[in-house]
């Protein structure tokens, strides 16, 4: 309120006028005013941000988040950096009192750039920013009081130089000069030359613009802020005579009250960008007085905040250089494209110039037959929704939860015409190095669709917030006014729950109706003549033994063993015992369990025993000549022991069961391996599995496999016991101690993962969308017990999920939606958890903006569970269909839907630009790939993989990333922990790529390959792998030696580095031409033509061919 | 006259109506399996987790045996009033019968059993899907039940379906409307002939 009493102050008379003016805003601005009012009351506009929600205007969405955007935008605008900064950080920080929130401060302030962006918009805008022009004098002493002064002096100035006609054109450019003319006017301020050229080169309207820059207080605004920047002042004013004027904005920042006075000028300026606005000269006479166009901006912004957004969302407007020199010019151009998309806002000289010139990045048009190096050189980057930068600052971690559109479609049919899913993928229990952790005796949740408070909810005042998904008005309770961490009182806004997008609960004692279950693993173990020989007893003992200690639990921990050949054994522990003592029960058909009470066992007390077994197993079993193998009876038991407690079976089988109930036969023909005709037996041949693991759900048990064999076992029936229970499958494909040392290393890596991670207990996750959003299919492993909630027996943090959704009511009227993902489970100490994830989008109706905002890695992620799905419902070649057709249509969409002038080739938005490639990669992919010989245990595992892995993991499997490693240096390395982590460039699949003189590593996620050239480097071949030459490079080398190299450091700390970001260990295998491994090396090359399979060029044709049909 | 076409007609009635309460409590199942909002925080609770887990189990369990039935029964109509010639009738069915038989060996789920699978049914397009289709088949089954019952009446009294008004009416309206506008409203006779009294 300050602010806006400032303003009024400034403007006098023409505050009130002003808003008039903006005549629309009023809605805005009234909500927002009251809408904060509580520690600020009327300051409070900031409120304005979150008052817009409630107003139901569509334009106070845009409020609250817009301000923010603008702010971003603008501080992104190059040309005012610096003024821009200061003001940003300190006017917020100063007028606390305004913003209730952060984002409302900084709603102030951007709105001025706001303005600049959206000039017809503005007109209202101004009605609003008035309002928040006010509180500036409050805040006034530092950066609001110093801005508005700042404006007046260039209304002032602007005010004589603007020529009318000019400033409508303008007006825009007032308003807008923000944008362009920000660009011009800002710099004019703070850089004047370089803004100046830079203006001239993107105005494709130089003559305008100048006058504009007269106009462009905004500038000014820019200068206040800046107020340090006196110094440019002047520099500005000598460069152009508008400028000059605009350079007031120096004196301003010195004196606010000179500012003031030159106020009327402003009005005259004013005026003009009303006439834009078209209220024109009634405005005129209001705004005058007021320093309205400060304001008005504000406003302005706040509407045009998406476009802002937009600017955010794209990285930088490479397309014209001219941008390309100042980011802010960018964001500018960006805005302007938003406005485009809403026809009536813009005038036609504008929207010429945003349809030309002003592309953001995303929607920048790739010829993909003519550009051939689309890989970013480093990691892919997800795109930023397109929401004010306070709100997207605080937003959740795109690697916890990632939409596949970043800007969701306002109607279902929009949605449909874009031809792109609409998904979420999250990683909901992932480790994370931050994670606020909140005890609350009362939770906050809205009272009707019990959604958790979070960042993105509106408070309409102290004692009041209203839900962002069923948008009803809830009151706080009396207990969150009090702030914990700043130990302070009546600030609910500043609470953690409403700092932090992804938050943990301890949850009270109402949310446990029976006493929190005890962390229970039983290991069900293969102990046939089979499993014997494979050697993994050893190992998994071993490793047991290695990390009793560490397994998570408290002190109620239990343990228990089962082992199985054609019959079960258990094992008693019972304390007091000598020994553990073996009971055979032989009788499979009817299982019974001999002694239940001592078959588990407190880890604790029993410590001894265990270990004793541990140590004694691998030798009890060495001579057996067993070769049948009951598992069906033996997880029965296993189901039997838990289903009091509930826990975590681990499962090890190392062939076919044959024995007893859920035998199963050999399915696959190894004649149709490399079938280009539909692949058979996806779908379980029993659902033995599948019933038991439903029955494993509801006693809260889960069954994690880990299936190590080397001939075919049935992994599409096994895995059901994973998938319903939701456990996780573990495949290691011809294990064998002694012939494949590198599996066992992995085996062993990934067994001391899984004994140590975190574990959830008795876990549910529930997804919720704002209203009319609707989920309708998951994705991964788990039970759906109600249409959004899901049963998860463990939970672990490795586990990925994806859902669909599909729009079911129209979201007309908003700005944003919101999605929360509730995780409720009990910790392995007891304790009843909830992590709550919650993200926001920004909601539009344009399919430009959708594709703007498509992100191509989700999209691809989603696409894979859906081709999964597909295959084992359907078939094979029904799902690579869908997935070509994927591609096909969603760019013929955008041929015919976007894209206004039609050129040849094979055109796609820069966001999408990698959407071809990946799906021909998922149609090599081991899942889905034909004509190539692949097992299919092989690949029903890259199917498990596509569906529970996080996405960032998918990604590799699908689309490999190939380094250049003989060369690495240290320049742009990381630096973790003080080692320097050297960042080659990612290439292209392609063995073109590939050079003699050269080392390549390829990371394909759960597998490291290092190729070496035949001619390479001798350097590097002595440097890194310690051998003399060539062909001195061993056949089977897993490991590099640790060489006291730079050379050697270099690529071990690169491997060691890509090996930490993923949760399994990726073996690595160094091979050269001969190595029998070179051809899966070579299929990873998915750039290539295979005798199968299309080259990316051919795929490229063929997509271009149907998509110009 | 009571013929073979009229004893069809009766026996579909009484299954008829046994066919509507298949529906209904399919819409009902399908209500219940969707209702698990009661209290919110008692889904967190891993009792209710069980005793959730064996609801949708019975229910999905008790949908699939009325699968069979419901499908013999409708194709047993298809049969007897292809037996009974009632071609219209066999035609109004015959939709529904393609429809059930695609269905039966085309169940979306991965397993052997029929429809109705507990692991996938609370997907919500499943069950989406299972809802309208319920409310679909319960509707056609009422409408059914009284063109049954008309039906029934009709060929008691005439015996002959294709002698009753309803098949007459189409008939009578076609010779209407085929006589030439002129013979109809001459002038000459149209006197005598509507208005003989005159």
């Amino acid at each position: 309120m300050s602010s806006n009493t400032g303003f009024n102050s400034q403007n006098g008379p023409g505050g009130q006028p002003y808003a008039n003016g903006p005549l629309q805003n009023p809605a805005v601005l009234q909500p927002p005013g009251p809408g904060y009012n509580m520690s600020h009351q009327p300051p409070y506009n900031p409120m304005q941000a979150k008052g817009p929600m409630p107003p139901g205007t569509g334009l106070y969405n845009s409020g609250p988040y817009q301000p923010i955007p603008p702010v971003s935008s603008y501080q992104a605008p190059p040309g005012q950096p610096m003024l821009n900064r200061p003001p940003m950080g300190p006017p917020q920080s100063t007028s606390p009192c305004p913003g209730p929130r952060m984002p409302p401060a900084h709603a102030t302030p951007p709105p001025v750039s706001a303005n600049s962006y959206y000039q017809h918009p503005p007109a209202w805008q101004y009605g609003a920013l008035p309002p928040m022009g006010a509180p500036p004098p409050i805040g006034a002493p530092p950066p609001m009081a110093t801005p508005p002064l700042a404006f007046v002096g260039n209304h002032v100035t602007s005010s004589p130089s603007p020529a009318p006609p000019q400033a409508t054109s303008a007006g825009y450019s007032a308003a807008p000069s923000p944008v362009f003319n920000n660009a011009m006017q800002s710099p004019g301020p703070s850089l004047p030359p370089t803004s100046l050229h830079r203006y001239t080169h993107e105005g494709s309207d130089p003559p305008p613009k100048n006058p504009m820059a007269p106009h462009t207080y905004q500038p000014g605004m820019a200068a206040p802020y800046g107020h340090p920047p006196a110094g440019p002042p002047p520099s500005m004013r000598p460069t152009p005579p508008p400028m000059g004027n605009a350079t007031p904005p120096l004196p301003f920042g010195p004196e606010t009250d000179a500012g003031h006075i030159p106020t009327p000028g402003n009005g005259a300026q004013v005026p003009n960008r009303f006439d834009h606005l078209e209220t024109g000269p009634k405005m005129a006479g209001p705004l005058p007085p007021q320093q309205p166009g400060p304001p008005a901006r504000h406003m302005g912004l706040s509407y045009p905040s998406l476009p802002p957004g937009y600017q955010n969302t794209s990285a930088s407007p490479m397309h014209h250089p001219m941008h390309a020199p100042t980011q802010p010019y960018s964001h500018a151009p960006q805005s302007y494209q938003q406005p485009s998309a809403g026809p009536s806002q813009l005038s036609p000289s504008l929207a010429g110039l945003s349809l030309q010139s002003q592309t953001p990045e995303a929607l920048r048009v790739v010829n993909l037959l003519q550009e051939r190096n689309l890989l970013p050189p480093g990691p892919f980057t997800p795109p930023t929704p397109c929401l004010p930068k306070d709100l997207q600052k605080i937003n959740c971690h795109p690697e916890v939860f990632r939409s596949t559109l970043t800007s969701i479609p306002q109607t279902q049919s929009l949605l449909n015409k874009a031809k792109l899913p609409l998904g979420l993928l999250l990683h909901p229990f992932k480790d994370l190095s931050q994670l606020p952790v909140v005890t609350s005796s009362t939770i906050v949740r809205c009272r009707s669709c019990r959604t958790y408070i979070n960042p993105f909810v509106t408070f309409l005042d102290q004692r009041r917030w209203k839900c962002n998904l069923c948008y009803r008005v809830n009151d706080v309770p009396e207990e969150f006014m009090y702030n914990p961490v700043s130990r302070s009182y009546g600030e609910p806004h500043k609470r953690p729950e409403v700092q932090n997008a992804t938050i943990e609960f301890i949850a009270p004692s109402e949310y446990m109706l029976r006493p929190p279950q005890p962390a229970v693993y039983l290991f069900v173990l293969d102990v046939s003549h089979n499993a014997v020989e494979t050697g993994y007893l050893d190992v998994v003992c071993q490793s047991l033994l290695e990390n009793i200690n560490a397994l998570p639990g408290d002190s109620r921990t239990k343990i228990g063993f089962i082992t199985f050949d054609s019959t079960i054994h258990f094992y008693n522990l019972q304390e007091g015992l000598a020994q553990p003592q073996m009971l055979i029960v032989s009788d499979i058909e009817d299982i019974f369990l001999p002694t239940p009470d001592s078959l588990l066992v407190n880890l604790n007390e029993c410590k001894e025993l265990v270990q004793d077994l541990l140590k004694s197993l691998p030798q009890m079993f060495g001579k057996t000549m067993e070769t049948q193998s009951a598992l069906g009876p033996a997880l029965q038991a296993a189901f039997k022991l838990l289903s009091a407690t509930g826990g975590r079976v681990s499962v090890f089988q190392t062939q076919l069961p044959n024995l007893g109930v859920g035998a199963l036969k050999s399915r696959e023909d190894p004649n149709q391996r490399a079938s280009a005709k539909d692949i058979q037996n996806l779908s379980p041949a029993t659902d033995f599995y599948k019933k038991l693991a439903l029955d494993c759900s509801g006693q809260q048990v889960a069954v994690d496999l880990f299936l190590l064999s080397t001939q075919y076992c049935d992994l599409a029936s096994l895995a059901c016991i994973s998938r319903y229970s939701a456990g996780s499958v573990y495949y290691y494909p011809s294990y064998q101690q002694q012939h494949n040392p590198a599996g066992v290393e992995c085996f062993q890596k990934d067994l001391k993962r899984y004994l140590t991670r975190k574990i959830g207990l008795e876990a549910v996750m529930r997804i919720r969308c704002t209203k009319g959003l609707s989920i309708h299919t998951f994705h991964g492993n788990f039970f759906v017990r109600s249409t959004d909630l899901l049963s998860l027996p463990n939970v672990n943090p490795d586990a990925g999920f994806a859902v669909q959704m599909s729009i079911e009511e129209n979201l007309v009227d908003m700005q944003s939606v919101s999605f929360q993902a509730a995780l409720l489970y009990t910790s392995s100490k007891g304790e009843r958890r909830i992590r709550v994830h919650t993200m926001c989008l920004p909601v539009v109706n344009s399919l430009s903006d959708i594709f703007a905002g498509a992100d191509v890695q989700a999209i691809t992620g989603l696409l894979a569970s859906m081709a999964v799905d597909r295959s084992v419902t359907a078939s094979l070649s029904d799902a690579r269909d869908a997935m070509t057709n994927a591609s096909i249509d969603s760019l013929t969409s955008y041929r015919t839907s976007v894209l206004t002038i039609q050129q040849p080739g094979l055109l796609a938005p820069a966001c999408l630009r990698l959407f071809p490639l990946y799906i021909l990669a998922l149609l090599k992919q081991k899942a889905f790939r034909t004509g190539t010989s692949t097992r299919l245990d092989d690949r029903v595992f890259a199917m498990c993989q596509l569906k529970y892995q996080p996405l960032a993991y998918v990604m590799l499997m699908i689309h490999p990333a190939l380094y250049r490693v003989d060369d690495l240096t240290d320049e742009g390395a990381l630096n973790i922990s003080e080692r320097a982590i050297p960042q080659p460039r990612v290439q292209q699949l392609s063995v073109e790529k590939l050079s003699r003189e050269g080392a390549f590593l390829m990371d394909a996620g759960s597998v490291i390959y290092l190729w070496i050239g035949r001619n390479c480097n001798p350097n590097f071949l002595t440097q890194v792998l310690g051998v003399p030459n060539y062909a001195a490079v061993p056949q089977n080398m897993n490991i590099l030696p640790e060489l006291d190299t730079a050379e050697s450091q270099r690529t071990r700390a690169f491997v060691g580095w890509l090996r930490e970001q993923r949760p399994f260990f990726p073996i690595l295998h160094v091979i050269r031409d001969e190595s029998p491994l070179k051809a899966s090396f070579m299929q990873n090359m998915i750039e290539d033509r295979t005798e199968s399979a299309l080259s990316y060029y051919e795929f490229l044709l063929h997509v271009q061919q149907q998509v110009s049909k | 006259m009571f013929t073979f076409a009229a004893f069809c007609y009766m026996l579909s009635l009484v299954l008829c109506a046994s066919l509507i309460f298949f529906a209904i409590w399919h819409i009902t199942a399908f209500d219940e399996l969707q209702a698990d909002f009661k209290v919110p925080i008692d889904q967190g609770n891993p009792l209710h987790a069980r005793e959730r887990l064996r609801n949708i189990e019975r229910i999905c369990c008790l949908l699939r045996k009325l699968v069979l039935p419901e499908y013999s029964i409708h194709g047993l109509f298809c049969i007897m009033f292809l037996c009974a010639q009632e071609w219209l009738t066999v035609g109004l069915n015959i939709p529904l019968f393609f429809y059930n038989t695609w269905r039966y060996f085309h169940s979306p789920t991965d397993t052997k059993e029929l429809l109705y699978d507990p692991a996938s049914v609370m997907n919500g397009d499943t069950l989406k899907f299972c809802q309208k289709e319920a409310w679909c088949k319960m509707s056609f089954f009422v409408l059914s039940f009284f063109y049954y019952l008309y039906c029934m009446v009709y060929s008691l009294q005439t015996g002959n379906l294709s002698d009753s008004w309803l098949f007459q009416m189409p008939i009578l309206s076609a010779r209407i409307t085929q006589q030439p506008l002129g013979e109809r409203i001459s002038p000459a006779c149209s006197f005598h002939s509507l208005y003989p009294w005159i």
